[in-house]
């Protein structure tokens, strides 16, 4: 098993936290983990991006290559877009499709959606609002990782033990209205690769 | 089946690595990549019921001056810091490897090639030669752990310091680490030799003669060194050096891991130069893959340029300057570059900019109104904290940042060159690391400058740390003489925007000092209490041990 993630959004939007989950996850089915984080001055409201490379063996690089991806997980969909260059033949995008607007020349929305169209394996679907719906408007996240879930050769129980491990410490309320965002997250997109 | 091993990001191995090699203390001034070092002791538990040293320095200077003083008082410490923090500390740095060390000393740098969170991407390598002194640079996770214990025991049969050398990618990338039983910190015990650290000339060249004579015994450590290895291989047509985490890529390349071609792997310093001689000897050409500057490949080139054939960032082979990736070392193996879509052209470039309810934004459209939409562009110096940001759409209010503590002493050299107005912007840390020095000078001669010192109770840029400021400002600046009149505090929330335009205006009329410091908390640090992260405010954390 190999699987190599680009995860992208804009600092402060919470991707390291997914990446905590799919890490976790990862990690308890015997799997291997390499995953380079930004910390720094991108954190600041600028893209950043994160490489999670998962393996049954020996990981050599911490980043993935050029057109080595197998997955670009993004919570922002102009995000997804800048990192296709690092997408595979056969990889996917899976992306939340609420724009994190903080740049003046944002491009327009049609173009946005037109691009995202036109991307051949992709699942878009409206994290923000999940996470709303399910009275949780700061688990946008976990809607994307329960989506990228789909994607990657890993049980799903044990991403829900991710999330519990992760937000453990904030009380059973918590933990659960983030395992029914990250449910919903995976209906959707089972439906949306169809 | 279940991992035993730890996910670590490279800072923190070398946290725990440095813990369970008994070490006593950490000195650190925070800085991108290398802030997660102090930041994963502080909450290691262990480091608490030991009660090892942990707290912030004022900078990396006073942070390895600290470290040297741990060591001679018998005891291991470890001095961490970004790469330009060297450069503020190089001057204890280079002086300890002519005092040596009594405990185990190791400077822990994180160099940021390709400059993610920094103003340059020098190559610390350079430093360890120049002061001679062996290094350590870790090509894994796993190695920057095990490496504390062998640099602690090294520092200590040599009695110098080591230079342990990181760089981003392996700074801020997680892995799993195993690691080993701990040992114990070593006791009180002063130096057998009571002149050891007395630098007067005829001591010091004493001592230098000592540091020169151990360089065999150092190339000899490296040669032997278990992060040194040479791997053969059946195509000598090319040989390949690689050090630090080059190696990965090196491997990634092939489907095995292993390149057909003899490879030798460089951990510890200086060069091992029999195993480079091997290669030399029995490879048509050698291609040096290295995360930096071409340290090795110029030592291997020499300066004729003539002996060897060799491949590097001296040719072009790989890229002169950022860091490495896959795909670079692939092309320079000599195959072919892969790549997915290109960009769509509709996706935008999207910096860092300051948060919204940041109090340097409001500072910006007051110190604008009054300077830049009546003088022009090219009166504020800046430092370097978020408040660079400044310099960016939508403020572009400031046209300086250089190093740390430059925005004061800029603006007093153009001022005695007769520019009017000359404004600097400092933060509240920045000021504390290297800005109380530059305000002297300008004090001493009552030069015309404002100097706004913007505190937001906080060192944000590196994640919201301590800073040595808090509650401490003005009684820093009338002690160092700045006048009670020409020294104000404000609160530069929207309400105060006249009033703060009213203040500056009156100040830049002022022939002399000034010193105008806005004051309101990090909209970051601020969020982060308040969701019960962090309990404690600033004012409260004033009582307790930093
Ligand atoms: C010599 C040196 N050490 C450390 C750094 C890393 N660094 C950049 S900005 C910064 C924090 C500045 O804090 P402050 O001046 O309070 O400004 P703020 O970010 O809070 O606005 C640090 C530590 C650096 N660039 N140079």
């Amino acid at each position: 098993m190999k699987c190599d993630i680009i995860l992208a959004g804009v600092g402060g939007q919470g991707i390291l936290s997914i990446a905590t989950v799919l890490g976790y996850a990862a990690i308890e089915s015997g799997l291997t983990l390499k995953q380079a984080e930004v910390h720094g001055m991108s954190q600041r409201g600028g893209a950043v991006q994160s490489h999670l490379r998962i393996a049954d063996g020996v990981i050599h690089s911490d980043l993935v290559a050029l057109g080595g991806a197998d997955l670009v997980i993004s919570v922002e969909p102009m995000e997804a877009l800048r990192y296709l260059p690092w997408l595979g033949p056969e990889g996917w995008v899976v992306t939340n499709t609420t724009p994190f607007v903080n740049i003046p020349d944002y491009p327009q929305e049609d173009e946005l959606s037109e691009s995202l169209e036109a991307l051949p394996r992709k699942v878009a679907i409206d994290a923000d609002s999940i996470a709303r719906e399910a009275g949780n408007p700061r688990g946008m996240n976990m809607a994307i990782t329960g989506a990228a879930s789909l994607f990657i050769d890993i049980p799903f129980d044990k991403m829900e033990a991710g999330v519990r491990a992760i937000f453990a410490r904030k009380g059973e309320e918590v933990v659960n209205k983030n395992l029914a965002v990250l449910r919903e997250g995976r209906r959707q997109a089972e439906v949306a690769r169809g | 089946m279940k991992n035993e091993a730890k996910l670590l990001l490279g800072d923190e191995a070398i946290a725990q690595g440095a813990l369970d090699a008994g070490i006593s203390g950490f000195y650190a001034y925070p800085g991108t990549p290398s802030t997660e070092i102090m930041e994963y002791v502080q909450r290691s538990r262990q480091a608490a019921e030991r009660d090892v040293h942990r707290a912030w320095s004022a900078n990396e200077k006073t942070a390895v001056e600290s470290a040297l003083g741990m060591s001679y008082a018998g005891k291991r410490a470890m001095a961490c810091m970004k790469h330009v923090g060297l450069n503020v500390a190089a001057d204890p740095f280079i002086n300890s490897a002519i005092t040596g060390v009594n405990g185990g000393l190791i400077i822990t740098v994180a160099d940021d090639p390709s400059m993610h969170s920094s103003q340059n991407e020098q190559d610390s390598r350079f430093y360890g030669k120049f002061a001679l002194l062996p290094m350590l640079e870790p090509s894994n996770q796993q190695e920057a752990y095990d490496m504390c214990r062998h640099g602690f025991d090294l520092s200590e049969a040599v009695k110098l310091p080591v230079l342990l050398r990181i760089t981003t990618r392996l700074a801020h990338s997680r892995s799993g680490v195993k690691p080993r039983a701990a040992l114990s910190e070593l006791p009180l015990r002063l130096p057998e030799d009571m002149r050891q650290f007395v630098l007067l000339p005829a001591i010091a060249r004493r001592r230098y003669r000592r540091l020169i004579e151990l360089q065999p015994l150092l190339m000899q450590a490296a040669q032997e060194s278990p992060f040194n290895f040479y791997e053969d291989g059946p195509d000598r047509s090319m040989g390949i050096v690689v050090c630090g985490l080059g190696i990965n890529y090196v491997r990634e390349s092939f489907p095995d891991g292993r390149p057909p071609h003899p490879l030798l792997k460089i951990g510890q310093y200086p060069i091992p130069v029999n195993q480079l001689a091997r290669m030399a000897d029995e490879c048509g050409r050698i291609l040096v893959v290295e995360e930096g500057m071409p340290f090795v490949e110029e030592a291997l080139r020499g300066s004729l340029n003539r002996c060897v054939d060799v491949r590097g960032r001296m040719d072009g082979t790989l890229p002169p300057d950022g860091e490495l990736t896959p795909n670079h070392v692939r092309v320079a193996l000599g195959m072919n570059s892969r790549g997915g879509e290109p960009v769509p052209d509709i996706v935008r470039m999207r910096p860092p900019a300051l948060c919204r309810g940041c109090s340097h934004a409001d500072t910006y459209k007051a110190l604008n109104e009054v300077v830049k939409n009546v003088y022009g562009d090219g009166h504020v110096f800046s430092d370097i904290g978020c408040y660079t940001l400044g310099a960016l759409p939508p403020f572009e209010a400031v046209n300086s940042c250089v190093d740390m503590g430059a925005s004061i002493t800029m603006a007093k050299g153009a001022a005695d060159a007769g520019m009017r107005p000359a404004i600097a912007v400092i933060g509240d840390s920045t000021f504390c690391h290297s800005g109380m020095t530059g305000l002297l000078d300008a004090v001493i001669e009552n030069t015309p400058i404002l100097v706004m010192i913007l505190d937001n109770s906080a060192t944000a840029m590196t994640g919201g740390q301590d800073s040595h400021a808090f509650g401490r400002l003005e009684k820093i600046c009338m002690g160092l003489g700045v006048e009670r009149d020409h020294l104000h505090l404000i609160n530069p929330v929207p309400k105060n925007h006249n009033d703060f335009t009213a203040l500056i205006r009156r100040e830049l009329d002022y022939e002399g000092v000034s010193v105008i410091i806005p004051t309101r908390e990090c909209i970051q640090t601020l969020k982060k209490r308040s969701r019960g992260k962090s309990t404690v405010s600033p004012a409260e954390k004033q009582g307790g041990r930093q």
